[in-house]
């Protein structure tokens, strides 16, 4: 469903992407973790071209985005079918990102009205859904700035969920939170690992990638060093710095 | 204080009112128009168009209005004439009145100084919820008039209404280019009646009011913005 392949990455000549390939099948969750500058988040903001990789492919759903190469660089061959492969795969963001000008309503309608030409009645009625679901139906008038980091990471999750994208893409959502915090996001995540939302999640939780992942993938350098089931990469790595860095996490 | 002859030019005072607030909402439309691109380009880029921006911001910014209008009217007006048929062509009406040129003038004005606050203010919108927007599939266009635009007008909003209601203040030397606005008339008082210092309170009077107003207008406009907590946005 979402195949990722031999991704490179260079930032002048610092290469942080050294050819990473990911397979995420329909209701697979996928974890990337590593040390920070293993290249894991530079990996994710690829998939949906917030990074532009230097080289390699991107599939969604059998569709290949296509690029071409001009005097700087690998570029897209089409701004469109871009637009389109981002409104299917919803990002979460370490920062939230929330539209600070724009109410919690605002935020989780704007994509499906904006984006997906939704009349307005519709997108407001699966907002509510979506806000009810993360438990801040109450707070839908708020703005971003009156709400905890906690609350605004579940509203930016409403967010990435109304654009009903065919994946979700998390960025260390947890990261920025304050520890008391964490808990009420990983919630509403692990809900959406259930019921088989296909997931790729770039976290520094362990327990949490041991317990929601299909597979999991240990980036070092900007090489895959050590990938496989939950139960493998955790609990018998072959590699010995996987091993070493998920026992100094854990 | 002699006051005799104001119930005569009242009418005549409407229209000057009238002038005054046409060029002043014209200058702050194209020259709004005008500062957007200004400013976003000092951020994105091209090089080249960004040295352009940059400057015509210090040109505008770094001279007397006065001058300007003057050159835009007496220099750039004072060609028009020698263009072979241009007295039967439709726009003639136009270039013959002074009012287009000091809407020229004024709106140059406008988009020099305020096309400075939103490169500030464009630049000063945090990359993440751009970032945010590119990644739910807007296109640049929309990124720009549903997050950027509006994220960076609200952050110097305050800053730009000042900067209107010191265009207000300015507009009396449009008289001096024979646009007969609130002060202009005042000027025909004083000629017509030589009496200096009642049509000048009379004429100081007005534009108090209408800063007030403008005050009032702007004030509403922010009560409507979303408020914003300390530290955040």
């Amino acid at each position: 469903m979402l195949q990722i392949g031999d991704i490179h990455k260079s930032f002048g000549n610092l290469e942080v992407l050294k050819g990473v390939s990911l397979n995420a099948g329909k209701g697979d969750v996928v974890s990337i973790i590593g040390a920070s500058g293993s290249g894991k988040s530079t990996f994710l903001r690829c998939i949906n071209l917030l990074e532009m990789p230097t080289q390699g492919s991107i599939e969604l759903d059998g569709e290949a985005l296509t690029f071409k190469q001009t005097r700087s660089g690998n570029v897209p061959a089409d701004k469109r079918q871009v637009e389109r492969f981002r409104a299917q795969l919803g990002m979460v963001f370490q920062s939230f990102n929330l539209w600070q000008h724009m109410n919690v309503m605002q935020n989780v309608i704007e994509g499906p009205v904006q984006v997906l030409k939704l009349a307005k009645a519709e997108a407001t009625e699966r907002a509510e859904a979506l806000l009810n679901r993360v438990g801040l139906w109450e707070k839908r008038d708020q703005y971003p700035a009156f709400l905890s980091g906690g609350q605004q990471q579940r509203v930016a999750i409403a967010r990435a969920l109304a654009m009903e994208p065919k994946a979700l893409l998390f960025d260390e959502p947890t990261s920025a939170l304050d520890p008391e915090l964490v808990s009420e996001v990983l919630k509403v995540i692990r809900g959406l690992a259930e019921e088989g939302r296909t997931m790729i999640l770039v976290t520094h939780e362990m327990s949490f990638a041991r317990d929601v992942s299909s597979h999991v993938m240990y980036l070092h350098q900007g090489k895959v060093e050590e990938e496989g089931p939950p139960k493998q990469v955790f609990g018998k790595p072959k590699s010995k710095r996987c091993k070493a860095f998920v026992q100094s996490v854990n | 204080m002699e006051w005799y002859w104001l119930p005569e030019y009242l009418p005549k005072f409407a229209e000057g009112l009238w002038l005054t607030i046409q060029l002043l909402v014209l200058a702050i439309t194209f020259g709004m128009a005008m500062a957007i691109p200004i400013g976003l380009v000092q951020v994105t880029g091209p090089r080249p168009l960004a040295w352009l921006a940059k400057g015509f911001c210090i040109s505008i910014r770094g001279t007397p209005l006065l001058i300007q209008l003057w050159l835009i009217y007496y220099g750039v007006g004072s060609l028009f004439p020698s263009i072979p048929g241009i007295r039967e062509s439709m726009l003639w009406p136009l270039l013959r009145d002074a009012f287009p040129y000091a809407v020229v003038a004024f709106s140059l004005s406008v988009a020099g100084y305020e096309g400075e606050v939103l490169r500030g203010a464009f630049r000063g919108v945090p990359k993440g919820e751009l970032e945010a927007a590119r990644a739910i599939g807007m296109s640049p266009l929309k990124v720009l008039f549903r997050v950027w635009l509006p994220r960076a007008l609200q952050n110097v909003f305050p800053t730009i209404a000042g900067e209107f209601i010191l265009t207000l203040k300015a507009t009396p030397l449009a008289a001096t280019i024979t646009v007969f606005e609130v002060y202009g008339i005042g000027t025909i008082v004083r000629q017509e009646t030589y009496r200096i210092y009642e049509p000048l309170l009379f004429v100081a009077a007005i534009y108090l009011c209408l800063t007030g107003v403008l005050v009032l207008f702007f004030r509403y406009l922010e009560s409507r913005m979303p408020r914003r907590m300390a530290g955040a946005g």
